[in-house]
């Protein structure tokens, strides 16, 4: 019961404190709200950065060309290969007569070069566009597959692939150290305003240390002070996430410059990053009144 | 182990320091080989000139301090080895007046004096009848709902020493409580104390400057000068002290 009424009273004192010391507790709360604003920036911006390159890798292709005489017993033996490489995520088949058909649908004139030839005698190729799971190691695999002998040559962009996909490591790795540096900034700025807040009151924890408080009776107030500090720091960097990204996906059409760079989409997305905001705010709030008192608790 | 503390604190029988030093980081012994001993119920003057070492003693009785060498007995429990966690419980059964009266702005009388037994978890009603009955014993009942700024300042010593007694402490340590007032409100706030070691046997120390009230009360007198103890003596007086040497 003891415990209890300590906590009603430390929520009680903490409530009054954030309004006893309004301005204090406003300039705490601006910083926050700044600093969360560049965290939800650099989130978006890694994340969506992030998702382009993954789009981009999902799309890249190692299109495959059997021999010129390949037999139906040939295209069924290199599937039976394929099955068994491990960083193959999918393929499909195209047989010449289908592609014959695709591209005579195209372009007139190669309907009209192509009809010179049936199915069989057709001057092109039985091809398999094969997926991987890790681009990283597409060159691996595209070496085990052109060792196949069903295979005359293959196609994936040999060179450029590796470059883009060295290009977005980087991107990936530079956005997530922005990301946790943004995450770090936030936190000693957000924990040193609060400990201005808390600076003011040293005389008031002086004297509650001398009448016999406990530190934990000390602590607690000081402690849900710096969560609702925090806590309210969030509200408009969460406002601006889940409006501002809404607004921004709805009016780019969730793609930019190409439909290439697609968009994250904003369901779940900015509830996550909220809910991400809130953690930072009020969990950095807590810290920070946390470090304060625990200086001014020197015994 | 906090058990045994609250048990010994509770039996406050006396106090003692044995040969108790405190020498400061930056070299300057503030008390040397000090052997002191009070009995509970005692009404004990510490003076002195400034820079005697007289609020280091008194630091040391609530913790504030801990002492370099030797030991200090507050109550059967020697605080120099009591760990800083367990601090808080010591400070519940010592009542603390201050010279600058440290109340809290923001605070009413009632809720300054209600501060600590707030912080302790006690019932709503537990502590009106305590906050009450402590405004009643130095006479501020009707002040209650003032806030220190409305106050004089010995109305605002009167809160402060409400604030000490209202957990019934068995020991009333006052740190230069007159210092900031004129004679007569000075007069008025040693009465109060008087009355209440008289009436409940709470053991008062309380260092001093100010003679006129040292010579008038006749309590036992000791004097320390630099660090030392020079002088102790029933119903002693400040003006008697001023040709001893160190004992």
């Amino acid at each position: 019961m003891k415990i209890l009424r300590l906590f009603k009273t430390g929520i009680r004192d903490a409530f009054k404190g954030v309004f006893r010391n309004f301005s204090l507790s406003l300039a705490a709360i601006f910083s926050i709200v700044i600093t969360l604003l560049l965290v939800t920036a650099s989130i978006i911006l890694s994340a969506n950065l992030n998702n382009i390159t993954k789009q981009i890798e999902k799309d890249i292709t190692i299109v495959t060309f059997m021999q010129k005489d390949a037999t139906d017993k040939d295209v069924d033996s290199l599937k039976g290969k394929l099955e068994e490489v491990d960083n193959i995520a999918s393929f499909t088949y195209k047989s010449k007569a289908e592609i014959k058909k695709e591209i005579s649908n195209d372009s007139d004139v190669f309907n009209a070069l192509l009809s010179q030839f049936d199915d069989e005698s057709v001057p092109l190729k039985n091809v398999f566009h094969i997926k991987v799971i890790d681009v990283r190691y597409i060159n691996d695999t595209a070496k085990t597959i052109k060792g196949f002998e069903e295979v005359s040559a293959i196609q994936y962009g040999e060179g450029m692939v590796e470059q883009l996909v060295s290009v977005f490591s980087v991107i990936e790795k530079i956005t997530i150290g922005v990301v946790i540096a943004m995450i770090v900034v936030s936190a000693f700025l957000i924990s040193n305003t609060i400990k201005i807040t808390i600076y003011s009151r040293r005389t008031e924890i002086d004297i509650m240390r001398l009448v016999g408080t406990s530190n934990f009776a000390i602590r607690f107030p000081h402690l849900v002070e710096g969560f609702i500090i925090g806590a309210l720091g969030s509200i408009i960097p969460i406002l601006a996430t889940i409006y501002g990204y809404t607004i921004m996906y709805s009016n780019l059409d969730g793609y930019i410059f190409s439909k290439m760079f697609l968009l994250i989409k904003p369901y779940n997305f900015v509830y996550l990053i909220s809910f991400v905001l809130f953690i930072i705010g009020s969990l950095v709030g807590m810290i920070g009144s946390y470090r304060a008192v625990r200086k001014y608790l020197k015994i | 182990m906090c058990d045994i503390i609250i048990m010994v604190i509770n039996d406050m029988e006396f106090i003692s320091l044995k040969d108790c030093y405190k020498i400061y980081r930056n070299g300057v012994t503030a008390v040397a080989r000090l052997n002191l001993k009070i009995e509970k119920g005692e009404f004990v003057f510490v003076i002195g000139s400034s820079g005697s070492g007289k609020s280091s003693i008194i630091k040391m009785l609530y913790r504030e301090e801990k002492p370099s060498k030797g030991e200090v007995i507050v109550g059967g429990v020697n605080v120099a080895k009591l760990r800083d966690s367990k601090v808080y419980k010591l400070r519940r059964r010592i009542g603390i007046v201050f010279q600058d009266f440290k109340l809290l702005p923001n605070l009413n009388v009632y809720e300054n004096v209600a501060f600590p037994l707030e912080s302790f978890g006690l019932k709503k009603s537990e502590i009106k009848t305590k906050v009450h009955k402590a405004l009643d014993q130095v006479g501020l009942r009707e002040k209650y709902k003032s806030f220190p700024r409305e106050l004089s300042g010995g109305e605002q010593q009167r809160v402060c020493i409400a604030r000490a007694i209202v957990n019934e402490p068995k020991l009333l340590i006052c740190d230069e409580p007159t210092g900031n007032l004129d004679s007569d409100t000075a007069k008025e706030i040693m009465n109060v104390i008087e009355k209440i070691n008289k009436e409940t046997q709470t053991t008062v120390i309380m260092a001093t400057h100010a003679k006129e009230i040292v010579n008038r009360m006749k309590k036992r007198v000791v004097c320390i000068e630099n660090g030392v103890l020079v002088y102790d003596k029933e119903k002693g007086t400040y003006k008697t002290h001023e040709n001893t040497k160190a004992i």
